[in-house]
């Protein structure tokens, strides 16, 4: 039933400046990549990719950005919110070498993906593109056996200076990498697109987002791909001819929003 | 070799699954999407004169029996629109505007746009049940329904439907004053007005708080709209509300509607649902031994 049940928080735990992470009770197998709806009672209700997919504790991580966010950001542990879910496809998590690279938010959920890869022995590398240092969390959560971890700063504040899509296009020319697994800004997903010619490509794609059970239309990318259904996760061939990837949004009204 | 075309107001229609408004219609790809799939003709988005974004969510949720939504008139406005319809006068289908509006003169500017676009025919929107000073606020007047109706006829050269709500004392005497303001025809029914309160927390669960009820449980509010209005008016009608299968269409036909609209149907049968539908029309009456969908229109009555 695609209804928010109401579910009582668990933990609300800081991982970052305005970055926290929510756990909640929930026993719903959960694929890396999907995502929940979550209902913070008389403010909004909102998706959410799971960053953590224990058995019976689902967890998602956020940024304070907005009004929905905010009140997420100060909700306490017993505190109710409403849960349905999980939407969405989830990744495929395939490959001899699989390329990660989060931009800001991004990496929260690409960290089930990529902690799925290790269980698989599937060689990693992960690239964590944040604008500054303080923006910077689950490195230590991912720096483990197996993953190869690099971290890349726009102001140099920390880990390499300059782009993750940068360091990322000398790595999938060098490195052997046969996937690319990415979530983050969609000019920089686009630019990945663009260095994955001929290996596997799957990009985790934002859009506004309302009902989640593929009605209202709101997500619709290309020639209705609801974003909420057939996504959120879409492979290279597909994005390569959808003419929306990289160039427009569309908003709360339904007008197109350029990047 | 089964007939199912059907005409509304001059207007063939190559199968009588109409995709409903407010469904998978806000862009040029979702309404290709939908016509991909055997829909006969779409209705667009309702859209105004303005960029609204709607309600917050929840807008809309899924309960026992059907579909309870409140999105608030989301739409990006009629001239952001009109790229929408022009990448899409390439199909052949009919494509059908729905506008809505706070006034006469809104309507008619809405209406005359939407033709300039070049679509098919304009439904007014006269029963959102959940929008403060548009739909339903209007469309339980029965003057107002007829002094927009004929206004908009007047303005513009394309058919006119109506598309009215189930929550009226009377839906007959409001599609009489459609039919007097020289509507082409009557859409009907719109969501039923409802609310769900979470009893865990006590609260509504839409924002909007009130929303419309749609799917599986008004199809026999919907069949029994359809079955007055065939009885009392002249004009064509479209059977709207919880359409999930053929029969289900077959139901609306010999209620009175010459072809329906399937909205919510998507989420129970994909967006798929339309040639299924078609099938199992086909399905049906070749069991039945009827050749022509016309035959089957309004023969409950006899």
């Amino acid at each position: 039933m695609n209804y928010p049940k109401i579910t009582e928080v668990l933990e609300n735990k800081r991982e970052a400046k305005d970055v926290k992470t929510l756990t909640f009770k929930n026993l719903f197998q959960t694929i890396p990549g999907q995502f929940y709806m979550i209902w913070i009672p008389e403010i909004d209700e909102i998706p959410m990719s799971v960053s953590y997919i224990a058995e019976e504790i689902k967890g998602f991580t956020y940024r304070n950005i907005g009004e929905a966010t905010n009140a997420l950001y100060n909700l306490k542990k017993g505190d109710k919110i409403g849960i349905r879910g999980p939407y969405g496809n989830g990744f495929e998590i395939i490959g001899n070498h699989i390329l990660f690279v989060g931009g800001g938010t991004g990496i929260a959920m690409l960290a089930p993906a990529i902690e799925e890869a290790i269980i698989k022995n599937i060689r990693t590398t992960l690239i964590i593109g944040v604008k500054t240092k303080s923006e910077l969390f689950f490195e230590k959560r991912l720096k483990v056996n197996g993953n190869e971890v690099i971290i890349t700063s726009d102001d140099g504040s920390i880990g390499e200076k300059g782009f993750a899509s940068d360091v990322a296009r000398k790595i999938i020319e060098n490195d052997g990498i046969d996937s690319v697994i990415t979530c983050g800004p969609e000019l920089m997903m686009k630019k990945l697109l663009n260095y994955c010619e001929n290996i596997s490509f799957q990009a985790s794609l934002e859009r506004f987002m309302k009902c989640a059970m593929g009605l209202c239309g709101q997500c619709c990318i290309g020639r209705g791909i609801r974003v909420c259904k057939e996504g959120p996760i879409f492979n290279g061939e597909l994005l390569k001819n959808i003419d929306d990837f990289g160039k427009y949004k569309r908003d709360a009204s339904g007008k197109k929003i350029y990047f | 070799m089964v007939d199912i075309t059907t005409n509304i107001a001059g207007i063939k229609i190559e199968n009588p699954t109409i995709l409903a408004s407010g469904i998978m219609d806000e862009d040029a790809g979702s309404i290709q999407r939908i016509i991909d799939n055997g829909a006969g003709a779409i209705v667009t988005k309702s859209i105004g004169s303005i960029s609204r974004g709607g309600y917050p969510n929840p807008t809309l949720i899924e309960l026992d029996h059907g579909i309870l939504n409140a999105m608030g008139l989301p739409n990006p406005g009629i001239d952001d629109f009109g790229k929408e319809i022009k990448l899409l006068t390439l199909s052949k289908k009919p494509i059908i505007g729905s506008i809505f509006a706070g006034n006469i003169d809104e309507f008619i500017n809405l209406a005359n746009k939407m033709q300039n676009y070049g679509v098919s025919a304009v439904e007014l929107n006269l029963s959102c049940p959940h929008a403060k000073h548009y739909g339903l606020e209007l469309g339980c007047d029965s003057n107002l329904v007829r002094k927009i109706t004929s206004s908009v006829k007047k303005s513009v050269k394309i058919p006119v439907f109506v598309k009215l709500s189930p929550n009226v004392t009377n839906i007959v005497e409001i599609a009489k004053s459609a039919q007097e303001g020289n509507a082409d025809a009557i859409v009907a029914i719109n969501t039923v007005k409802a609310m769900k309160i979470d009893i865990d927390i006590g609260k509504p669960v839409l924002s909007n708080k009130i929303g419309g009820y749609s799917g599986e449980a008004i199809k026999p509010i919907g069949v029994r709209c359809v079955y007055e209005l065939s009885a009392n008016i002249d004009i064509p009608i479209i059977g709207v509300g919880g359409i999930k299968t053929g029969e289900d269409v077959i139901e609306y036909l010999m209620a009175g509607a010459s072809a329906v609209q399937i909205g919510s149907g998507i989420y129970y049968r994909g967006t798929e649902i339309f040639g299924k539908l078609n099938k199992e029309i086909i399905d049906w009456m070749e069991l039945h031994s009827y050749v022509k969908l016309k035959d089957i229109i309004g023969v409950s009555h006899t």
